[in-house]
């Protein structure tokens, strides 16, 4: 096995072991409460015998150590146990919003890095005039304010006021979803051939993850901007002045590369914040992913769909910064040409 | 604090005009906080009732930034809701920066065991979107401000836990440690009272900027409906009922996300400015 690969299986279980430990965080936190979650999920007319027999059926009348024992033995078969709620399985619940956060999630990250990053080069190669100082106080503003109040702000001026961008949801209501094959409208579409469906998701797209994505636009410009001084320090770079390459040539083909490791890594940390945040962004624009369902588990105390949700999220989060760390060592040679040599 | 209250750290940090204007935006929002009664224009409307004869009304000259639907002044509000978001960072931070850095301090000195123990348990709670972990611990028990500041401070250790660990490995090399364990001091003494003094610079610089970023995750949380319940003032909960009016009484939306923005960037500048101040003084 090449070193490489070998490391990216270490990294697979130290996953796995995380996400153990995840379910067994939110296990003890989901049973410590005061209160009994048979008796709260029924409600306070069912009858006595009625939450003995549910106490029975979630084996909740049995020593924490075997509940949870029997929680992992159903969840190694992919169940994540039953949604009091919607009176569904939590997986059936899950697989349906899912993909609607998750494509929100990707078209945020995607905006982070294709404006970010060219707002940080511009940033460093105009350092201390103007448009850099207006950049930089544009990525404090970034971070300094909280998805939903992006949210609210880009709907108040592009959707109501100037009418550009739909008001809320995912596509126009006379509109069929595409059919579902990986559950993103966007990717649904082109395969299906679909191209007014496509064009509109992605009118319906831009807003949400706009306002998801500016935290990160600004936290990205930060980063490249400060890489990208750096690197303008270096030899390499001299040199290629002294070659005469064009200066547009330079940043693009010498100095940005670089530059990418620290944003990518980022990235894969910031993933946690646009799935968080992606709750508020949804319940902004009528998003019809996670966030509904998962406020709503929430306030009816639903603990297998909370802790389903929560572990779900976790996992996505584990499994992109995976993905993450895979593309850095597409950009860094460094880490690429390690696992080759062997 | 000794090395941060050296001049030439003090000269960096006047001569920044970021770091100035979040000491300014921060003395403007503690002043509201502690001065609430004062300050604002119509103290009553902090509660439940306002005035009936002006709902919905536009920012004017008698009530600068409008009214909400039932007709209490928004200024008002906002300025009592920075109270509620000051009080609920602090407490959080005050739990939370504390155990953090004393178990990030006992798991770097003591060894690879500890150290070992402290990353995983770490990595679970890093796994986790803070804002969903914040989210399902509130959902085990009822939603209120009360109950939101344990799901915050249960979630916000692990940072300080990680940032002190780290201070302490590279602390540990230092001489200073190595001539204190020479001559037999106790391991509470030299956690305490010879590492701990080297790492308050960056654990203080952490603590500025997080306040800003508990009010953000405490506000996100209150939009979703599970923090501060009415008819307590919350800028969180104020943007959220404001959208319910928009477009046409844009100002119940408005005002108080910029209220959040406000608070959230001074603190977010004033900690940069520390850190620079600080590293400056180098």
């Amino acid at each position: 096995m090449s070193p490489f690969l070998r490391a990216l299986v270490n990294r697979l279980i130290a996953s796995l072991v995380v996400l153990v430990g995840v379910s067994m965080l939110m296990f003890a936190i989901a049973r410590i409460i005061p209160g009994d979650p048979a008796r709260i999920a029924l409600g306070p007319n069912a009858t006595e015998a009625q939450v003995q027999a549910l106490r029975r059926e979630r084996h909740l009348d049995q020593p924490i150590p075997m509940q949870y024992w029997e929680y992992v033995r159903e969840l190694a078969h992919g169940n994540l146990g039953n949604s009091l709620y919607s009176n569904r399985p939590v997986r059936v619940d899950v697989a349906q919003y899912l993909p609607a956060t998750l494509e929100l999630v990707f078209a945020a990250g995607l905006m982070m890095v294709l404006i970010g990053v060219p707002a940080g080069v511009l940033s460093a190669r105009y350092r201390g005039r103007w448009g850099d100082h207006l950049g930089r106080l544009g990525s404090v503003m970034g971070v300094s304010t909280p998805a939903f109040v992006w949210g609210v702000i880009l709907q108040l001026v592009f959707a109501y006021l100037w009418g550009v961008f739909p008001i809320e949801g995912r596509l126009t209501a006379a509109l069929p979803p595409p059919p579902p094959i990986t559950g993103f409208f966007a990717i649904d579409s082109i395969l299906s051939g679909d191209m007014r469906t496509l064009a509109d998701s992605l009118h319906h797209l831009v807003l949400p993850a706009l306002a998801l994505a500016m935290a990160g636009i600004g936290q990205t410009s930060r980063l490249t901007r400060a890489s990208m001084v750096e690197t303008y320090g270096k030899p390499f770079i001299e040199m290629a002045h002294a070659y005469g390459f064009r200066e547009s040539r330079i940043a693009a083909r010498y100095a940005l590369r670089p530059a990418l490791v620290p944003v990518l890594t980022i990235l894969g940390l910031d993933i946690a914040a646009l799935l968080g945040n992606a709750f508020l962004v949804e319940s902004v624009f009528g998003w019809p992913g996670l966030s509904h369902y998962g406020v709503e588990v929430i306030l009816h105390k639903d603990l297998d769909a909370i802790v389903g949700t929560v572990l779900i999220v976790a996992a996505a989060f584990v499994l992109a910064n995976i993905a993450v760390d895979l593309l850095v060592a597409v950009v860094n040679p460094r880490i690429r040409l390690a696992g080759e040599r062997a | 604090m000794t090395r941060l209250a050296c001049s030439p750290a003090w000269r960096a940090f006047w001569r920044s005009p970021a770091a100035v204007a979040g000491l300014a935006l921060v003395a403007l929002v503690a002043a509201c906080a502690l001065f609430a009664e004062f300050i604002a224009p119509y103290p009553s409307h902090a509660g439940p009732i306002g005035d009936f004869a002006a709902m919905s009304a536009r920012p004017s000259g008698q009530y600068p930034l409008g009214t909400d639907s039932i007709g209490r002044d928004l200024l008002t509000r906002i300025i009592f809701a920075y109270r509620l978001s000051l009080e609920m960072a602090v407490v959080v931070l005050a739990i939370a920066a504390p155990i953090g850095v004393v178990i990030g301090l006992l798991a770097g000195y003591l060894g690879p065991a500890w150290s070992y123990a402290l990353m995983r348990v770490t990595d679970v709670f890093l796994a986790i979107p803070p804002l969903v972990l914040a989210m399902s611990i509130t959902g085990f028990l009822e939603p209120s401000a009360i109950h939101g500041m344990m799901a915050i401070t249960m979630m916000w250790w692990p940072w300080y836990a990680r940032l002190a660990y780290n201070l302490t490995r590279a602390e540990k090399q230092e001489g200073y440690v190595l001539a204190a364990e020479t001559v037999g001091a106790s391991v509470p003494h030299i956690l305490f009272r010879e590492i701990l003094p080297n790492c308050m610079p960056s654990i203080l610089t952490k603590v500025t900027i997080d306040v800003g970023f508990v009010i953000l995750i405490a506000s996100s949380m209150s939009f979703l409906g599970l923090g501060a319940q009415a008819p307590t003032p919350d800028l969180g909960s104020m943007v959220a009922d404001g959208a319910r009016y928009m477009p046409d009484a844009w100002w119940l939306t408005v005002f108080p996300a910029l209220a959040i923005l406000i608070v959230v960037m001074g603190f977010n500048l004033l900690g940069d400015g520390l850190r620079e101040a600080a590293d400056a003084a180098r």
